[in-house]
Parts: C-alpha cells; structure tokens; sequence
C-alpha cells in the first residue's frame, strides 16, 4: 500500500519534470528563433548567407551596417533585458507571494528610470555611472516602499497601495526632468515612459550583460529557496531556509538586473509582471520556475518588438505593445482573484 | 420621505468653534493664491502692473497685458480645482471609499482616451465636442472600475477599487499611446492637453464649463444630507428613508460630470479630490454639507498653488500642473494607506 503511493507520487513527479523540461526546451526553441527572426528581419531582408558573413566581421556594404550596428544590439537588448526583467518579476512575485507586487506594479521600474533620466539628461553621464545610479535608485526605492509598509501588522495590499502611490510620484519625477532637459521629444519619453529598445547601442550593453551573467545565475541556483519562501516564514525557516540572508540576496539581485535593464531600455511595460504568471501556467507547480520566466520575458520582449516593427504600418516602440498585451492581462487577473477572494 | 424631509429631521448643521476662523484663512489663502497666479509667472510683474492691469483697462503697457492674459487662466483654475474637490467628496461617499478619487480609479484615463480618439479618427476641435466625449468616456470607465473593483467578497474595498483603477489606467493608457505615436498632427494638440494644463483656459471655455460645474456642485449641496445618512452603512441609510440606489446613481453622475468635464478641458489632473477632501476631513469633521463646499475652496486653493508651482519650477517654459499634483498627492494616497486599518482594505 505504502510502496504503491509513493510509487505514485514519483510518478507524478516524474511527470511534471518531464513537463518542465519539455516547456522549457520549448521556449529556449522559440526564443533563439525570436532572435535570429530580429536578425534576419528589417527594411532589407538580406539573405542568411550574408547576415552570417556580416556577423563574423565581414565587411559586406550595407549588411554589415545593418546586421551589426542596428538590429545585433537591438536583439542583444531585447534579449538580456527580457531575460531579467522576467526573472526579477517572478522573484517578486513568488517571494511577496501576489503576482501584483512586482517591479512594475510598485514603482521600483519608475525608481531606476527616474534616476536614469536624471543622470543622462541632467548630468549627461556615462553609461557606468547610469547603471550605478539606476541600481541606486531602485534600491532606494525597495527600502522606502519596505520601510513604509513596516508597522504594526504587515499587509500585502497596503504594500501595493504604497507602491502605486511611490510610482504617481516617480513618474511624476521623470515626465518633470524630461520637461528640464528640454529633450521632451517623443522617442526620448516614450523610452523611459513604457520603454524603447529603438536605439540600442553596443556600447551601451557591457553593464547589462554583466549583471545579467553574474545575478540571473545566483537566482537560479537560490530558486529552490524561492519557492520554499512562497510557502511562507515559518515553514520555510522550519525546512531550513536562511529565511532573511536568502531574502537579501534575492532582493539585492533581483533589484541590480532590473535596474540595469531599465538604465538601458527603459522600464519595458508589464514584462516583468507577465513573465511569471505565464511561465508558471506552463509548466506547473512543482519545480522552480525561475528558468522559465526568465525565457518567457525574452520572447515577450522580442515577439513584442517584431510585432511593433512591422505588424503596422507605424514603427510602435516595444513597450507600447507589452502594454497592450499586459493590461488586459493585468484586468483578468484582477477579476479572477476577486473572485477567488485573494485580495 | 424625501431628501427635504431628511434634511429636516438632520441635526441642524455643527459648525465647529473655530470654523469662522478656518473660513477666514482659507478666504485669505484663495485671495493669495488669486494675486500670486496672477503675478508669477516666467515673467513676474509688480503690484502697479496688477493695479493697472485690473482695474485701469485704459493702461495699455506690457506688464499690465500679461496681467490681463493671466485672469482668465486663473479662473479657469480656480473652477477646475473646485470642481475635482467636489467629484473627490462626492464618489469617496458614494463608494464610501476613502481612496476614491477621480484619477485612482482611471476615470481620467477614460475620459483621455475617449477625446484622443476623438481627435485622432473624429477630427474633433470644439469644447463641446471634448466634453461630450470626456463625459461618455468617464461614466463608462467609472461603471467598468466599479465593477470589476466590487467582484467577490466584502464589495468594494479600498485596496480593490484602487488596483481595479490602476489596471484600467494602465490599459486604457497604453491604447492612449498606440493611437497617438502614428499621428504626429494630432500629438502636439494631444500633448499639451495630456498631462493636465490649465494653461489653456479660455473664456469661450470657461464658458463651456460653467454649466456643467453649477448642475454638478448644486446636486453636491443637495445630496449632501441623504450622504451624510449614507456614510452610516446601507441599511441605516434605508432605514432613515433615503433611496440608497437613485441617490447613488445621482451623486455617481454628478461626480463624473464634474471630473469628466474637468478632464475635457484641462487634461487628467490627478489627486486633487484626494488632498482637498481628507486636508477638509482632518480639520473640520465628516459632515458632508461641510465637506463638499469646503472640498471646492481648498481644491481651488491647491490647484492653483499647484499651477503656480508649475509655472515657477518649469521656468521659462511651464511644469503642467498635472504634474505638480500628482507629486504633491501621491504622498497623501501612500500616508492613507499607511493609515488604513488592514481589514478595511
């Protein structure tokens, strides 16, 4: 009786990981694909051949322009960017334990934006000193929401609500350094409004890539913790999770990819917020979906800037799009948890 | 038993021992105020100018004619910001929210978009035109908030009104975006409008405002009672014969004409019914047939000053006072739900 329900339960679980694996493959799939479509689509379609030559240091007239200073940092932008606003978010999600309390919900985005714009437009500084003020900036902004929401009984709606009121204010900030710096050009707000990856350099993308290699991969290896502390304080600490340390690393992480990712495409709208839900409805419970998320946010972002670059007639900025996607998203998840009564 | 009835059966109306005092610094205030929008500016002018410009319409100097530029945007102001006063007190009783206010729950964004589309496929230029628009597109997001905020247990509390509004505003705002980057002729007149300026006021649009203010304010003050019964709970309401549905519906519409028409002509401007009812709340209680005129006064006071602000931060150019008071208030709206009671949210 006892060997047949744990011959049961592994089966199960078997299950499940196969299901993870398979999903997870599948997205790996589809983001290279993403990738190489960013590569090889544009107001030229040049043959395979050729872009491949181009990427190899060709010099080939007009590819080599094209594959290489505009759609490579383009697709590199996308694709780190996604890869850590998916992960931030989920982060926030599974260790707040609400999918609405994720960076883009509660103003840590519009924190490192806000700081970005002052340091580009204002100070006119270099690309280091951006990323360290973003970073700055947004964990400010984690230590002001955390020490507002403090107090006598912690609740999660109240934290929301505080961030919502932090954001008003951040954007407030940047539409009003924008208007100083006399650069209230659309592209330029647009870019730190809902985010742009139009303009991406190469220059611009050592500190991204940077944090990403070096924080996405200690969230992975923490993210069995993650879902342990989704369980909440108690049984987490009682299965052995440093509950506090894990929680500062993850944070400290999280917040350092992110606001990297925001000083260089501006906060994409919603990716950070959709990337873990979905990922999650896609593989399951059960194991961490860390992986998944991240690789969700990738072809978030990139599906989203085909779909802006040549779906109309009107180049649409990536941001608008994910905005468009995540909202009503946003809305059903809404109402489905009032339904529930998880609010 | 109707409201007049209930009216007469209210506790003649309190008025706090210090109120002359509070009505004569808020007077003060608004006459400040009043001077200083008139007065600062990127080009500041002195008291002579603002002598000559008032009340010696035969001086014809430069100063004097900023001066003369400047009256009507300041009433314009003034209207406005009593206005969203009003709406702010109005669908905080009626939703019996205390974070109800007409830029958290996404009424703005609605009426934004419903003009940006009337800009954009409808070619449409004239006041009445974006009121029409502003005002249908604020009732539906209205309806629509309320809505999805009130689903499941407890109705509609605080938390769940507020994120309902959020995520409308976002949606809505992000369709606001795509309609609005491919057409770059109606950009410059959609921007300027977007954030919330007053800079805009006119006489002919102040002219097209008024109307709407006067029906919105004077079903304010006589519902003011019947919403006073209101804030006891539904069935206390009922109990002292109000019709707790019709008086909703009727303050619900009075308070979206207000904002809608507000949001019309200036752009959203948000957290004015915010900061102007709960600055009223601490200072001179809960009765609603002081709240709601007060709330106009120190909405008028605030957004002017906001205006000022505006000007004086953004100079030479201007900070539009959406801006401004969404910097001011959103600290508000982070203080109350510090406040607020875990369970009422």
């Amino acid at each position: 009786m006892r060997d047949q329900s744990l011959e049961f339960i592994m089966a199960g679980r078997r299950q499940r990981r196969r299901r993870w694996i398979v999903v997870t493959s599948l997205l790996a799939v589809l983001a290279i694909a993403l990738c190489c479509a960013m590569l090889l689509l544009g107001n030229t379609i040049y043959p395979v051949k050729e872009v491949i030559r181009a990427l190899s240091g060709e010099q080939l007239k007009g590819v080599s322009f094209a594959v290489n200073t505009i759609r490579l940092p383009r697709m590199l932008a996308g694709l780190f960017a996604g890869f850590a606003f998916g992960i931030a978010g989920y982060t926030f999600q599974t260790m707040l334990r609400n999918p609405l309390a994720n960076p883009n919900v509660i103003g840590i985005t519009s924190g490192s934006s806000a700081a970005a714009v002052f340091s580009i437009v204002v100070l006119h500084a270099s690309e280091t000193f951006v990323s360290i003020a973003s970073v700055i900036a947004g964990l400010v902004t984690v230590t002001i929401i955390y020490l507002l929401s403090r107090g006598r009984a912690f609740s999660i709606g109240r934290l929301i609500l505080i961030g919502i009121g932090l954001q008003a204010m951040l954007d407030a900030v940047i539409s009003y350094l924008l208007l100083v710096g006399a650069q209230q050009d659309i592209p330029a707000a647009l870019r730190w409004l809902t985010g742009s990856l139009n303009g991406s350099q190469l220059r611009e993308l050592p500190p991204l890539v940077v944090a990403v290699l070096v924080f996405a991969p200690v969230i992975i290896m923490l993210g069995k913790h993650l879902d342990l502390l989704e369980l909440g304080e108690q049984s987490a600490s009682s299965l052995g999770v440093a509950t506090d340390r894990t929680r500062i690393i993850l944070i400290l992480s999280s917040v350092f990819m992110l606001a990297i990712a925001t000083a260089t495409t501006g906060p994409i709208a919603f990716v950070s917020f959709l990337a873990g839900p979905i990922a999650r409805r896609l593989t399951g419970a059960g194991f961490s979906n860390v992986i998944p998320a991240g690789l969700v946010g990738v072809n978030l972002v990139l599906a989203a800037d085909l779909i802006g670059q040549f779906a109309f007639e009107y180049r649409f900025p990536v941001g608008v799009i994910t905005g468009l996607l995540g909202a009503p998203y946003l809305i059903f998840l809404l109402i489905q948890m009032n339904r529930k009564g998880e609010l | 038993m109707s409201h007049s009835e209930l009216k007469n059966k209210q506790p003649a109306l309190h008025l706090p021992r210090y109120f002359t005092a509070v009505l004569v610094i808020c007077l003060v205030l608004l006459g400040l105020c009043i001077i200083a929008s008139l007065v600062l500016g990127s080009k500041a002018v002195n008291g002579q100018a603002l002598i000559d410009g008032l009340f010696h319409p035969d001086i014809d100097s430069f100063d004097a004619n900023i001066i003369r530029k400047r009256i009507s945007r300041t009433v314009f102001c003034l209207f406005c910001g009593a206005a969203l006063g009003v709406a702010g007190a109005l669908m905080q009783s009626v939703t019996r929210n205390p974070l109800a206010d007409p830029s958290i729950l996404g009424v703005n964004t609605g009426a934004s978009l419903f003009v940006v589309c009337g800009i954009a496929f409808l070619n449409i230029n004239t006041a009445n035109q974006y009121i029409g628009l502003a005002l249908v597109g604020s009732a539906v997001t209205a309806v629509f908030v309320f809505g999805i905020g009130s689903m499941g247990r407890g109705g509609a509390t605080p938390i769940k009104l507020v994120l309902a509004g959020a995520a409308t505003s976002a949606a809505l705002s992000s369709l606001v975006t795509a309609i609005m980057i491919p057409r770059s002729y109606a950009m410059d007149q959609f921007r300027f409008w977007q954030v919330g300026s007053v800079g805009s006021g006119t006489w002919s649009g102040i002219g097209a405002f008024l109307p709407f203010l006067i029906i919105g304010v004077l079903v304010a003050f006589l519902t003011a009672p019947a919403l006073n019964a209101l804030a006891l709970g539904d069935d206390v309401a009922t109990g002292l014969g109000v019709r707790t549905g019709t008086l909703r519906l009727i303050a619900a519409l009075a308070g979206v004409l207000l904002c809608g028409v507000t949001t019309a002509l200036a752009g959203p401007i948000g957290f004015i019914g915010l900061l102007s009812t709960h600055l009223v709340r601490l200072i001179l209680g809960p009765d609603l047939r002081l709240v709601i005129p007060m709330s106009a006064v120190s909405g008028a006071i605030i957004l002017t000053i906001s205006d000022v602000l505006g000007r004086l931060i953004g100079s030479p150019g201007e900070l539009e006072v959406g801006v401004v008071t969404a910097f001011i208030g959103a600290p508000v709206l982070i203080l109350l739900a510090k406040k607020a009671k875990v369970r009422s949210l």
